[in-house]
């Protein structure tokens, strides 16, 4: 069970103490101009408007490209939106969030420290004294099924592996939304299974709002409360908002048989397909979003 | 097996080099011997100087010289290199002024401030480890400052959201990564030191490994310059290898050739 050990924020204690009202996550009218070199721009994002709740789990599919990671860049505060707003229960954002932890697509791990010292270089920060932080770091480690790996560096790791560490680091702050982007991208088909299933499984622990960007239509099926269907960028849309109606807890592998994945699969894909052809259309689909495959 | 076999032919290298030497420089192939033999001594001879010194004391003394302005060249100048780095790469502006004028003195051969340097800190060991200084030092500039501007953004936006400060930037993301940058060039870094001490007591010294071969050279005596060039060797050689043995311990992260990442 992770610490009950909120972030360092008065103003946040008081919005948690409230019910949960204000969600966790409100991004409203949020519109993202990049200004590129030479004068030009461009628009990566326009009129999102996204709400999650405490405790949802919402995942955000579309074409390559399309700005889903932008999304997740604004809600993180990495990014500042050049219109629309973005709060964060209920209070609006300005700097980074310090009430998420962000799982990056990219190997975000520092390379020069074990995975022992990458996850406990996270409690830092908050105040954590060496010897409690290395008994934490240890137990979140062996959560993730590492504890042999403690001592290894990032590059003795496999991939799969190395997304696990990430995983302890941003969880051993207990965060109170979690953003996800593409975190299972590069890893193989039963990887990505273990790493879903082991994700749900920390989830529903204690179940923090969490925003799951992925172009995996089946991944985010299986794992989701939610899933929330971008149009092709530029000026990218949200254009669909699906419940799945699945009960938890659930197995992701097995989930996939099931009739009513199948339905809520269809109807989704359906609405996803055009805004993927478009992309074909305006030459960025080289690569194929893999709920494609029938 | 194979290892003894490489070993083999290495040694058969050598054998064979000196071999030709022994035979041209001991009978009169190429003209008189002892003409051949002022130019070019001979393998016996520079093999038995070098063995003289080393069982001798003085030359410890004067490899003790040469160390210690290495060291000092190599302490000194990676200190400012890393400080000029790390404030270069962090205030952008200092950089676009000072720009030209760092690629205007890095551009210098530096072996010609040798005799400035005599003029300003003496013949003592301070004007070589002035010279070894303005070689080591833009090095380890040139490394740190692109070690800092190119820690990864995902990296450093990952610290960022686990809430560190900038000194906490600095210390678990800034300052590894510069460190990396430089630790890849210690080699050069270190082989410049040397080489600052050398040619500095070689223009101008009365101790050092440069200075014995300046004073074999000044009497004419080959097989004393040869003799000083291998016992160089060996100290540069011996050098290195720790150098190395520092590198494994520190970069011990670092994936290296026999390991693959996956």
């Amino acid at each position: 069970m992770a610490l009950p050990n909120h972030p360092h924020q008065a103003a946040g204690a008081a919005a948690l103490s409230a019910p949960s009202a204000a969600p966790a996550v409100a991004l409203c009218g949020l519109d993202i101009t990049f200004h590129l070199e030479g004068g030009s721009r461009y628009q990566a994002v326009t009129g999102i408007d996204l709400s999650v709740a405490a405790g949802e789990f919402v995942s955000v599919v579309g074409p390559t490209g399309c700005g889903k990671s932008t999304l997740l860049n604004a809600a993180a505060g990495l990014l500042t939106p050049s219109a629309g707003t973005v709060t964060i229960f209920g209070q609006p954002l300005s700097g980074l969030n310090r009430r998420a932890g962000y799982l990056f697509q990219a190997d975000a791990l520092m390379p020069w420290k074990t995975s022992l010292d990458n996850v406990k270089v996270a409690l830092e920060p908050m105040g954590v004294a060496d010897a409690e932080a290395d008994r934490r770091a240890r137990e979140w480690l062996a959560r993730v099924g590492l504890r042999a790996f403690v001592d290894r560096y990032p590059h003795m790791l496999s991939g799969g592996q190395r997304k696990r560490v990430a995983l302890a680091q941003v969880l051993i702050r207990d965060p109170e939304i979690l953003l996800m982007d593409e975190p299972f991208g590069p890893l193989d088909a039963q990887t990505r299974q273990i790493m879903g299933n082991l994700l749900l499984d920390l989830w529903s622990r204690d179940k923090k709002a969490l925003i799951f960007v992925t172009h995996d239509l089946e991944e985010a099926i299986a794992l989701s409360d939610r899933v929330v269907v971008m149009s092709a960028g530029p000026a990218a849309g949200i254009v669909a908002d699906y419940r799945v109606p699945l009960p938890r807890p659930r197995d992701i592998a097995e989930i996939r048989l099931e009739k009513a994945f199948h339905e809520i699969h269809r109807d989704i894909w359906a609405s996803l397909r055009v805004e993927v052809q478009k992309a074909y259309a305006m030459g960025d689909g080289r690569e194929l979003v893999e709920g494609a495959t029938p | 097996m194979k290892r003894a076999k490489l070993l083999f032919l290495q040694a058969m290298v050598m054998v064979v080099a000196l071999l030709i030497w022994h035979v041209v420089t001991a009978y009169p192939l190429l003209g008189d011997v002892k003409t051949i033999q002022f130019f070019f001594s001979t393998p016996a001879a520079v093999i038995g100087r070098t063995w003289n010194q080393l069982t001798g004391t003085e030359i410890y003394w004067h490899i003790g010289i040469t160390l210690t302005e290495t060291v000092l060249a190599f302490v000194i100048g990676s200190a400012a290199g890393i400080f000029f780095g790390f404030a270069f790469a962090r205030q952008q502006l200092l950089a676009a002024v000072f720009d030209p004028y760092i690629k205007a003195a890095n551009a210098l051969p530096r072996v010609v401030l040798a005799p400035i340097f005599a003029l300003w800190f003496g013949l003592g060991i301070w004007s070589k480890v002035a010279l070894g200084f303005t070689l080591v030092f833009f090095i380890v500039f040139f490394n740190v400052y692109q070690g800092v501007r190119e820690v990864s953004p995902t990296v450093l936006a990952n610290a960022r959201m686990l809430g560190m400060n900038e000194r906490q930037l600095f210390r678990h993301v800034y300052w590894p990564s510069a460190l990396t940058w430089m630790f890849s060039s210690l080699h050069t870094s270190v082989g410049f030191a040397l080489i600052g001490a050398v040619v500095g007591e070689y223009l101008g010294s009365s101790a050092g490994l440069g200075y014995k071969i300046h004073e074999a050279e000044s009497v004419f005596d080959v097989t004393g310059v040869f003799s000083g060039m291998v016992i160089l060797m060996i100290f540069v050689i011996a050098i290195d290898s720790v150098v190395t043995m520092v590198e494994k311990r520190l970069l011990v992260w670092r994936p290296g050739q026999s390991s693959t990442t996956v």
